[in-house]
């Protein structure tokens, strides 16, 4: 009798590990093929393609090394190299300064109004690239720059004060874009840190310099490296400044060159892969010195739990001259760029302030971009587009990080590099790399909107999984075991109790990526084609053709639809992140 | 009822070595009772009780819940932890906090595989919430609870479910020492009042004494002892467990033979001959320990009529408010004893200290085994 009973337990024990196993791996499978799919293809094709001939109507394509030796061996690229390398270490050294010098009055000093600066710190986010860029050369080009005429109408003069098409006017300019993100991320160093090792040294008799210098700074040492190595990978592929400004003086970097070399005729897909390759090999030493930093930061950990604030110093009077350099920086990355747009936007043809100019103001930019065949359609697929692959890109990496975090599977440590390879595609590169492999593989992907789909979930897949992760490692492990003890099948505490509790970094990470993909230009300029512009490529399309008033009445538009949907995030992470802050 | 059969389980460390994580762990629990284990940080005590639960795969053995295998390895039988129907409690309770108090309790109705309806689930909730006196705060959000009530809801939750088996993982280490106290007088009550089959895992010796029917001592992955709380505690059959559960005096001790009273032995020591007691019998020459509470013992100014009684010295003195405690030099040996505060002699004072041959535990020297 009690043989029978337990065969019975042992046939329904099988039969429902059988059906466990069944949903819950077919979830895991199919998220982990995407990500190889998505991670690897684009990287295998960019290296098959560098060792190409460029095809031609008349001649295929023939294995070669050209691509390299070309690449490699000529003066050309010496200089390619040595721009780049002068272009980003600039911006780094340029952003890093300016950010770490505001988050430390933010942080540690009496500074007035820092509250509000901090809540404005997010603003710069709602200026895309292009947007910042074209803003700056209305104001700091040597013929039509406002800062120019200004300069000379006071002095009299002719003399060129400020020239944006430099190589320090692209420093000036990118490492300003890039300074906000300096800031957060030393704010976030700086509040990490355990107050008492600063109280310490300041009882030990040193002064405010002493203890920001020797202390602050040196404790932040990983930090200031790390910050340093993003903002380096994230200029070397930046796009917008080295091709707006870069390219019509010829001072070529290797994203203006890797452009350069598909839009000339024929196309030199196999030199600007080779160039591609060359540029990947440089943001991946510097994504991977970055990963081992944040690994094994141990050593320096100065996290601890303790949730007071540390005793800000007091500055005197100079806390009036650093809330001016608080003005004055937002000034520079905000209100000028703004105002510059806002005020062309009004104008029939560009022209520069002036009370004649006062008398010209229209609203035939607006009504030129209301009218603009493509802008419906760009405008629907950019929505489409950045929604989209927002919700595909959280609810993949949901999963993803659930096996990374919260399982034992071996080789799981393999599929978190697998995810987060795509930090080191340079925008343009992994446009150049999806372009290669469905050109290729012709299935009817090529030229719809899907290869761009394609190319948004491989480029933000890194941000899903990184905010994930950090929602996910807060979930104690017990919490998702209590539902499994509750009779909870995998599928259902996943839904029931993983998500729901994922929620406050589903949602911040979802607004992030529908933020940045809106933003987009640089691996969409390589994919799109009519009918499947975004509006960035709209934006860009209207320089090319030299409509600058109607761009920025686009431009107004944009920025103010993307501050909407910043203030709409905001709000629902308070919301949201606080009440399950636990 | 419960039935653990030759647990066996290792897993790798970080350093990749193999760490034997229970050993040949059986024990039966029968129906209604209250079973706990009991060891340090590391013996293996919470690994069991997953292996039970089914959260984690032991290496082998066997375990089944009345006519039911949950695990066998001989069998290949693995059954999941949602099909086991198993009630537990985690030490961090584990509360959900995106749901109500009631969402919470009736969570594990709500996904039943046998489709449980609405009224019925209200009915089930709202009563195993009244017993443990969570029904006015049902629509409470989670985490707007108190660290005892959070604690009483993970047990509603446990119970909600009708478990054939309640396993509780250190359910009271979060708490405050007074409302541990408290909270342990209700977890017995409840326990008794349901007869729940329970198996209950601590640190703390004192949970394990208030709370048991039975309890297994374990170390380095092993039970060291199972036995009633007050066996225990009064006949620790080594040097582990006298010294892990409770505090204990040890004296290297030679026998040296059998007293006219049964299980009473004379015994060799560094501070003169003594009378202990043993369980297995002994015979002369035998190297063993003599473990004695230092509750057990008597302080008194006067030479005391009774035997095992020794001079000593007092070395230091711990007033704790509701006994003092006292360090007394006896030769070259330190003795803690532990009295009523009533009797305090100052440091340096000479005084006697009397010790019960019944409660000087003879108990095989490992020390000495291991040596040999």
């Amino acid at each position: 009798m009690s043989g029978l009973a337990e065969s019975a337990a042992g046939a329904a024990a099988r039969q429902s590990l059988w059906q466990r196993l069944d949903l819950k791996w077919a979830v895991i499978g199919v998220s982990v093929a995407i990500v190889a799919y998505f991670a690897l293809v684009p990287l295998v094709f960019l290296f098959w393609q560098s060792f190409f001939t460029p095809q031609t109507a008349t001649k295929a394509a023939e294995f070669t090394l050209d691509n390299y030796g070309k690449a490699y061996s000529s003066l050309e690229t010496a200089r390619l190299f040595i721009n780049s390398l002068q272009f980003a270490t600039g911006v780094a050294i340029f952003a890093f300064t300016v950010g770490t010098l505001l988050a430390w009055m933010n942080e540690r000093t009496n500074t007035p109004f820092k509250a509000l600066f901090f809540s404005l710190s997010i603003i710069p986010l709602v200026i895309p690239g292009i947007l910042f860029v074209v803003a700056w050369i209305f104001l700091g080009s040597p013929k039509i720059g406002i800062i120019n005429l200004v300069l000379q109408n006071w002095f009299g003069t002719k003399y060129v004060f400020v020239n944006v098409y430099s190589i320090w006017g692209m420093i000036w300019v990118e490492g300003l874009h890039y300074s906000p993100m300096a800031f957060l991320l030393m704010t976030a160093a700086f509040r990490s840190m355990d107050p008492a090792m600063e109280e310490s040294a300041m009882m030990s008799g040193a002064n405010i310099l002493q203890v920001a210098w020797r202390i602050t700074l040196k404790l932040s040492w990983p930090a200031i490296f790390a910050t340093i190595l993003i903002l380096f990978v994230r200029s070397i592929e930046s796009f917008e400044v080295p091709a707006l400004l870069g390219l019509p003086v010829g001072i070529e970097v290797f994203t203006s060159s890797i452009y350069r070399a598909i839009h000339q005729y024929p196309s030199q897909i196999g030199l600007a892969s080779s160039y591609a390759v060359t540029l990947l090999l440089i943001t991946s030493v510097g994504v991977y010195f970055q990963s081992r930093l944040s690994s094994q930061g141990n050593k320096y950990s100065t996290m601890t739990g303790k949730g007071f604030r540390p005793r800000t110093i007091d500055l005197g009077r100079w806390r009036y001259a650093a809330a001016a350099v608080f003005f004055g920086y937002f000034l520079l990355i905000v209100v000028l760029p703004f105002l510059v747009l806002l005020w062309s936007s009004f104008q029939g043809f560009y022209s520069v302030p002036s009370m004649a100019a006062l008398k010209n103001l229209t609203l035939d930019p607006y009504r030129f971009i209301f009218s603009y065949p493509t802008l419906a359609q760009s405008v629907w697929n950019s929505l489409i587009l950045a929604l989209g692959s927002a919700t595909v890109i959280m609810l993949v990496t949901s999963v993803i990080c659930w096996i990374v975090v919260k399982t034992k599977i071996p080789g799981r440590w393999l599929l978190d590099n697998l995810a987060s390879l795509p930090m080191v595609f340079p925008g343009l590169v992994l446009g150049l790399s999806i372009m290669i492999f469905y050109l290729y593989f012709d299935v009817g992907v090529y030229g719809t909107i899907w290869i761009m789909f394609a190319a948004y979930i491989t480029r933000f897949l890194p941000y899903g999984l990184r905010y994930n992760t950090t929602s996910m490692l807060q979930i104690h492990k017990e919490l998702e075991e209590s539902a499994q003890m509750s009779g909870a099948s995998w599928a259902t505490s996943f839904r029931r109790i993983i998500l729901p509790l994922l929620k406050p970094g589903l949602l911040a990470g979802w607004i992030y990526i529908v933020i940045v993909s809106i933003r987009e230009l640089a691996a969409s300029i390589l994919l799109y084609s009519p009918g499947t512009e975004v509006v960035s490529i709209v934006i860009w399309e209207l320089w090319e053709n030299g409509q600058y008033v109607e761009l920025s009445a686009l431009g107004v538009l944009f920025i103010i639809a993307l501050f909407i949907l910043v203030m709409l995030a905001q709000y629902v992470g308070k919301k949201f992140g606080i009440k399950e802050a636990r | 009822m419960l039935s653990v059969k030759a647990l066996f389980t290792e897993y790798p460390n970080e350093r990749g070595e193999t760490v034997k994580a229970a050993q040949d762990v059986s024990f039966d629990v029968p129906e209604g009772k209250l079973f706990t284990l009991l060891g340090p940080s590391g013996c293996g005590k919470t690994t069991t009780l997953r292996s039970i639960a089914g959260l984690e795969r032991p290496r082998s053995g066997e375990i089944s819940i009345g006519e039911r295998v949950v695990y066998s390895s001989g069998r290949n039988i693995f059954v999941a932890p949602n099909r086991r129907n198993f009630g537990m409690v985690f030490q961090s309770y584990a509360i959900w906090p995106h749901m109500s108090v009631f969402k919470n309790a009736a969570f594990p109705l709500e996904v039943a595989s046998a489709r449980v309806n609405r009224a019925e689930i209200d009915r089930k909730v709202m009563r195993v919430l009244g017993t443990v006196g969570l029904d006015h705060l049902a629509s409470r959000e989670a985490t707007k609870l108190s660290g005892g009530q959070q604690q009483r809801l993970a047990l509603a939750r446990a119970l909600t479910m009708e478990p054939k088996l309640l396993l509780l993982d250190e359910p009271l280490s979060n708490l405050d020492a007074k409302l541990r106290e408290r909270m342990r007088f209700e977890l017995k009550r409840l326990q008794r009042e349901l007869r729940l089959t329970t198996v209950y895992v601590t640190h703390d010796q004192g949970e394990a004494l208030a709370l048991s029917h039975e309890i297994a001592v374990m170390n380095e992955g092993r039970i060291v002892q199972i036995g009633a709380p007050r066996d225990i505690y009064e006949r620790p059959h080594n040097r582990f467990v006298a010294d892990f559960v409770g505090s204990a005096n040890f004296l290297e001790a030679t026998v040296i033979g059998r007293d006219d009273r049964a299980d009473i032995y004379q015994v060799q020591t560094a501070i003169g001959n003594l009378l202990a007691f043993a369980v297995e019998p002994l015979k002369p020459g035998d190297g063993v320990v003599i473990s004695l509470r230092p509750e057990d013992t008597q302080l008194s100014a006067h030479r005391p009529d009774t035997l095992n009684a020794f001079e000593g010295v007092v070395e230091a003195k711990l007033f704790l408010g509701e006994f003092i405690e006292f360090q007394i030099k006896l030769g070259d040996m330190l003795m803690l004893a532990r009295v009523h505060p009533s009797f305090s002699p100052q440091v340096g004072t000479k005084v006697y200290i009397g010790m019960n041959p019944e409660k000087c535990v003879a108990i095989p020297d490992d020390a000495r085994h291991r040596k040999a």
